[in-house]
């Protein structure tokens, strides 16, 4: 049998390579959708200035 | 009422996730031959059940989108196996360091189970530079479901030649479970992999909602932009989906990611 002093590193090592993993994935995921909302931001502002736009031309 | 879907989703895979770490590091024995080493396998040996079954799963929504032309099944298909591969990585990643302490080495080339899963790895490595490579957003996706499709069909037939090989080094999980797995390993092991097999559904539903939004984006960007400045998307491996068709998808739940 392989000594626990001996495996714990190991161990501690493919775990914290998972999560790491998990973690990494999320960040890059956020980032993505930090980039919606950006986009999301900008398509609101167009439709609101568009809107403007549309009530000045129907004031007479 | 998708959102709220996939909260519970994650919720849920988070209370199994660190009920199998509790389960696995203070009820289940030490193994006898392997000792501590052993705890391993219960992220490595899910993860890559879970691999294979997300590339398989990456065939079969493959064939539904080349049976109904319907481009949420390519980004389904996409998808799965975009995110089978970052789990891939963490098969090889974490067999290596088991074998590295079990073995001596981190990678032993005469092992057939090592050798073909990281083949499988290099084939599925392909799948995004094809996508890209091709323009015309139709073409790519017709092309990359005929890929996925082999491919996937490659997973469990490359399985069972491993399987038939007689050299064997690498230990058998799921071989002959009641020989192998006794009592509390081998409730931990498949609390394991159910755990992880609701990490990738999580994971896969996540993205699915990231990539129906984005898609909805640039199709209200062009319909607020005006007809005049309709563009071609720009060149992608990210399958392209329509208004009407990312719509349909979020009504769905996620393109049907119930």
């Amino acid at each position: 049998m392989i000594p626990l002093h001996d495996a714990v590193p190991y161990v501690a090592a493919a775990y914290t390579v998972f999560f790491a993993l998990i973690l990494l994935y999320l960040a890059i995921m956020s980032g993505k959708l930090g980039r919606i909302e950006r986009e999301l931001g900008e398509l609101t502002e167009l439709a609101a200035r568009r809107g403007a736009g549309a009530g000045d031309r129907d004031e007479p | 009422m998708y959102g709220k879907r996939l909260r519970t989703l994650a919720l849920t895979t988070f209370a199994a996730l660190t009920l199998t770490l509790v389960l696995a590091f203070f009820w289940a024995p030490n193994d006898a031959d392997q000792g501590f080493l052993q705890k391993i396998f219960y992220i490595h040996v899910p993860l890559a059940i879970v691999t294979l079954c997300g590339f398989i799963y990456g065939g079969v929504a493959a064939i539904a989108h080349l049976r109904t032309h319907d481009s949420r099944w390519d980004m389904r298909s996409y998808v799965a196996i975009h995110l089978s591969l970052v789990f891939g990585v963490g098969v090889l990643i974490t067999g290596s360091i088991w074998a590295k302490g079990s073995w001596g080495v981190w990678w032993d080339w005469s092992e057939p189970t090592l050798v073909s899963f990281l083949l499988i790895m290099l084939l599925y490595a392909t799948y995004q530079p094809l996508r890209f490579a091709i323009e015309d957003p139709e073409r790519q996706a017709r092309y990359a479901s005929v890929f996925a499709i082999t491919a996937g069909a490659f997973v469990p037939i490359n399985f069972v030649i491993v399987r038939l090989s007689t050299a064997y080094l690498h230990p058998r999980v799921l071989g002959n479970v009641s020989a192998n797995l006794p009592g509390r390993f081998q409730v931990v092991f498949y609390l394991s992999l159910v755990s992880i097999a609701l990490l990738w559904i999580t994971l896969w539903r996540y993205e699915m909602t990231s990539k129906h939004a984005s898609a909805q984006l640039r199709a209200l960007r062009r319909l607020l932009a005006g007809e005049d400045e309709e563009q071609l998307p720009r060149r992608s491996a990210v399958p392209t989906l329509s208004l009407e068709t990312a719509s349909a998808g979020s009504a769905e739940g996620g393109g049907g990611a119930r």
